[in-house]
């Protein structure tokens, strides 16, 4: 399969939807490539795993088509579907071993007996579950099992698209970075479509090639990592993606200044005139502004964190909060400090959408 | 208030699930017990509740002996991973449930349940269901609930690891100003680094059913005193080098010679294992002097403003922390070179040796 | 447990129904014993008889000996055949219910209908029922040329008890099967389409493994009640023709009432007992091994 092409699929669990709000997905347009691997980034309720399901089959589409390459397939049965999915927790099989597990699709389509065990061989070598083989699955960890259920998709050859359902959720901090990386390795070896959903935002940078951010059932902005990391589109995704998420600040801007509560701030580009009684803000991550001694802005300081590697000033610029990056060797803040930020990643925002600027 | 844990340890059968844990907890603080699952954060939580009772060891509340105690006793709240909240009562019905058992006068019930909305941004929902609600204001409702009963201890059991991240993020600024103003004992129990680092206090690392290491929350991290400690409070996951160091030389186990250098060289001969954190590294494409590690590139993962580059050196697979976007392809060779006024090195018996030196700021 | 209220007042509302079950049952249970170790020819004179009764009760060679050993063949025989039907057509039918919907509350009602009828309502049901002149199930058969006699072919008396347990009882299995398959979460469905499984397969790997508990408790319970069958028999055919349904509850009856055959029917009651005891124990073993067995 070349690629997957969503042809305005909508979806409103309600049948015909009446209004905007009704729908769980709002129409959606997007042509998934073979061989990438795409996350679908939002908030609970954002539609994403709405969306999943419907590309897996679970869901049928109140609106609009799905194909795969060229084929109508939106009321295809899952099982039909050349699609592997990998639920939030571990789906095995409690009777059999992680073998007879990992067998199990290749004995329901009748395959002879030396192509499944030679297959299961290959799939576990690359999951690291060899040791494992005949060990009862039950009795296995949660990232084991998760494993074993990544396992089962991968197992049959004609599967050409794994999706993924916040499949990390179980386990632990310290096995998910293994799990993570061991997810791209097999991406690499396979060359598989990818489809991941998660709330996380460091899954889906570091696990994608592109991002889908959602909220409210709409897809915000689809951009690889860096894009929406250096230029979000939307003030929705400059807060969702970037922990802390970016600062916006109520401002004026004329030409090539910004001014936040009286205090003038530099642009990187040349702003046409916004029209008044609309809001305008500016955005710059906390990556980007950096609290100094004595150049820049005056702010307060009111809270100092320390995250190992980085500390965070959550400082008042004005009336307005604000989180910038403190620098390695700065020491000994008091209360008052001054913030400088990086012109080229300071954004402009008029009703949260992002005003392209030009530059001189 | 101070709330003692002495000596305190249980076993199911002939199985140890915590033993030998003292602490002492001050009124006001935010107290974090971090460590991987199956640690025995939730049993001790339930023993500091009353829930259960430990096998050996005295609990004590401002000098009067709780042991034996049951819960319904002692001033204590819990909040819970699952949101619990009585589903058939409205959110005003579970936030005054604690008040109603106590026997507060109704006039006192209203005040003190607005109160706790007001603090949890409730006030808008006190009318609906718990099934009504979204995630977080179910979990709010539940901590409003805690709130408002003003215990002494408020227990929080992983309280939002059931949340979307970014939610997470705001519940996790809001929870220390909503008991501040109480002045109640909080623990919260947690799996990740980042979240302890966050909310500050003073963290209890466990491991297996051990106390490895109690502190101030940066002074824990910046110097972990045993390998367990170093190993829990790191994400990503800490670095490892095993080493025997003679006179100024390492040795490494596939037999390659280093120079002993920073921190490792005020080092006494012996067998040691070094840990260093990924933002300990520096990887370029030629490193020239120092402790430098030939690898192959295994995957990249980039997160927005930084790298993380897992190398395989030969002797393990480390995960470094680069600034910036970089895109190194898998198989790519690179040499990781190991700051080593950055490194920890820990004895054979886990403990800390060696440590750099850290200019604690403000 | 800790967490529980430990109220000592409680133990006080308990001490009515204790002196309730204590007159009604444990002082009996002890004139039993009394009974089965001696002997009596009327007007409170008592021998003592050791355990002779239980020896004369567990030798097939003796009268008595052999009389028990037929009613406890026929009440295992009876006890297995019913749970051969009642519990794969409990779960079958369990399986043919829909999983959501406003069908489910009217079709669990209605199935549970049998459940909540008297036993010997039930008797009486089936004994008209069955009758050739006046019953619609006797008079069908015997119209299709079947023959059909409950008071005096052993064959259709059995037929006929064994249907009547599995109308009154299926609905129990059935109850018990559907709560245990509500509890299994869909992603195992959705998980087993997307690999291909067949419904037997579904089956097989999913839901069985899952029912194990409720099936144990199901299996438990069903034991126990066809094992301890007294009444439906008793209206129906009377224990007869001659003594093809005379369960052991039954002889126990007769012997104890029907020959006031006392020492011997306090052993047999007591052996009885021990029985069902046994049977429990076994199947409490096993629940908690699987319960182990999955925490491990």
């Amino acid at each position: 399969m070349k690629q997957i092409t969503l042809d305005g699929i909508a979806h409103s669990y309600s049948g015909k939807a009446s209004s905007d709000s009704a729908y769980a997905l709002k129409p959606l347009h997007y042509v998934w490539e073979h061989g990438k691997a795409y996350a679908l980034l939002g908030p609970s309720g954002c539609g994403k795993t709405t969306l999943l399901n419907i590309i897996s089959g679970l869901v049928i589409p109140s609106e609009g088509r799905l194909l795969f390459d060229q084929t109508d397939v939106t009321h295809l049965a899952t099982e039909q579907r050349n699609i592997a999915q990998v639920f939030q927790f571990p789906v095995i099989y409690d009777t059999m071993t992680v073998a007879e597990n990992l067998a199990f699709p290749l004995k329901n389509r009748r395959l002879s007996k030396p192509v499944i065990n030679k297959r299961v061989a290959e799939i576990a070598e690359m999951l690291d579950l060899t040791r494992d083989l005949n060990r009862r699955a039950r009795g296995l960890t949660a990232d084991a099992k998760q494993k074993i259920s990544l396992g089962r998709g991968l197992v049959r050859a004609d599967v050409s698209a794994v999706l993924f359902d916040e499949p990390l959720t179980v386990i632990d901090p310290v096995l998910k970075w293994e799990l993570r990386s061991k997810l791209k390795a097999v991406h690499r070896a396979l060359d598989l479509l990818m489809i991941y959903v998660t709330h996380d935002q460091i899954e889906a940078l570091t696990f994608a090639d592109r991002v889908i951010v959602m909220n409210e059932g709409r897809a915000v902005q689809i951009g690889t990592p860096a894009e929406l990391f250096e230029c979000p589109e939307h003030t929705f995704v400059g807060y969702f993606i970037g922990s802390p998420g970016m600062n916006l600040l109520p401002a004026t801007v004329t030409g090539r200044h910004a001014v936040v509560d009286g205090n003038e701030i530099q642009l990187a580009a040349a702003y046409p005139d916004l029209p008044p009684n609309r809001r305008v803000q500016i955005g710059v991550r906390p990556d980007y502004a950096s609290l100094t001694r004595s150049v820049g802005l005056p702010v307060q300081i009111r809270r100092i964190a320390d995250l190992g590697r980085k500390r965070l000033a959550h400082v008042t610029l004005g009336r307005y909060p604000m989180v910038a990056t403190i620098p390695q060797d700065m020491s000994d803040i008091g209360e008052q400090a001054k913030v400088t930020f990086d012109a080229s990643h300071t954004h402009v925002y008029l009703d949260d959408v992002r005003v392209r600027g030009v530059a001189a | 208030m101070t709330f003692v844990l002495d000596h305190i340890g249980l076993s199911t059968g002939d199985m140890p699930v915590i033993t030998d844990v003292s602490l002492t907890l001050e009124k006001g603080t935010m107290n974090i017990l971090l460590g991987p699952t199956l640690s025995g954060k939730t049993t001790l939580m339930r023993l500091m509740a009353g829930l259960d009772e430990p096998t050996v060891g005295r609990i004590v509340s401002d000098g009067v002996d709780l042991t034996g105690v049951s819960v319904r006793r002692r001033s204590v709240a819990m909040v819970y991973q699952q949101f619990v909240n009585y589903p058939s009562l409205s959110v005003y019905e579970n936030i005054a449930s604690p008040l109603r058992v106590a026997g507060v006068p109704r006039a006192e019930v209203d005040a003190r349940v607005r109160e706790a909305a007001r603090f949890l941004r409730l006030e808008e929902l006190l009318q609906r269901l718990p099934g009504e609600l979204s995630g977080g204001q179910q979990q709010r409702t539940a901590i409003a609930r805690a709130l408002v009963k003003r215990a002494e201890l408020v227990l929080l059991d992983e309280p939002l690891a059931n949340l979307d991240y970014k939610l997470r993020e705001e519940l996790r600024e809001e929870l220390p100003k909503v008991f501040a103003q109480s002045g109640a004992i909080l623990v919260y129990a947690t799996t990740e680094p980042m979240e302890a680092l966050l909310l500050g206090g003073v963290t209890i690392t466990l491991h297996e059913g051990r106390v490895t290491q109690v502190g101030p929350t940066a002074l824990v991290y910046r110097r972990p005193d045993n390998i367990e400690t170093a190993r829990t409070f790191s994400d990503p996951p800490l670095n490892e080098l095993a080493i025997e160091k003679r006179g100024g030389l390492v040795t490494l186990d596939n037999g390659r010679q280093l120079p002993a250098a920073g921190a490792l060289s005020r080092l006494p001969d012996g067998v040691y294992r070094i840990g260093f954190r990924s933002d300990a590294v520096a990887i370029g494409e030629t490193q020239s002097s120092g402790l430098v590690f030939p690898g192959k590139v295994a995957v990249t993962e980039i997160s927005g403003s930084e790298s993380f580059v897992h190398v395989d050196v030969g002797l393990g697979i480390w995960v470094c922390l680069v600034t910036g976007v970089h895109d190194w392809q898998p198989g790519a060779t690179v040499d990781v070179r190991i700051d080593a006024t950055r490194v920890f090195a820990f004895d054979t018996g886990g403990k800390l040796v060696a440590v750099p030196h850290i200019a604690m700021t403000a | 447990m800790t967490d529980k209220p430990i109220n000592n007042r409680a133990w006080f509302f308990v001490l009515p129904v204790l002196g309730f079950v204590l007159f009604s049952s444990i002082i009996p249970a002890m004139t039993v014993v009394n009974y089965s170790i001696q002997d009596t020819m009327g007007a409170n004179n008592f021998f003592w008889n050791g355990d002779a009764w239980f020896r004369d009760l567990l030798n097939p060679s003796t009268e008595i000996g052999a009389r028990f050993n037929d009613a406890l063949f026929r009440t295992l025989a009876f006890s297995f055949t019913c749970l051969a039907i009642e519990v794969p057509l409990g779960i079958a039918m369990a399986l043919c219910l829909p999983r959501k919907g406003w069908a489910i509350g009217i079709a669990l009602v209605v199935m549970a209908l049998p459940l909540l009828i008297p036993f010997n309502v039930v008797g009486t049901i089936w004994q008209i029922f069955t009758r050739q002149d006046i019953g619609l199930f006797g008079a069908a058969l015997t119209g299709l040329g079947l023959h059909y006699n409950v008071t005096q072919d052993a064959i259709s008396a059995w037929i006929t008890i064994v249907v009547i347990d599995v109308w009154h009882w299926t609905p129990l299995v059935i109850l018990l099967s559907y709560a245990g398959l509500r509890a299994i979460p869909d992603a195992f469905y959705q998980a087993a389409r997307i690999d291909g499984a067949s419904r037997w397969a579904i089956f097989f790997n999913i839901e069985l493994p899952k029912l194990q508990k409720v099936l144990v408790i199901a299996v438990l319970l069903r034991f126990m009640q066809t094992f301890m069958i007294y009444t439906e028999p008793v209206v129906v055919t009377g224990g007869g023709p001659g003594s093809a349904t005379t369960f052991l509850s039954i002889d126990l009856v007769k012997i104890a009432l029907g020959q006031v055959d006392l020492g011997n029917a306090a052993a047999m009651s007591l052996v009885y007992y021990l029985i069902t005891l046994t049977v429990c124990w076994v199947f409490y073993t096993i629940m908690t091994q699987i319960e182990r067995r999955r925490d491990a």
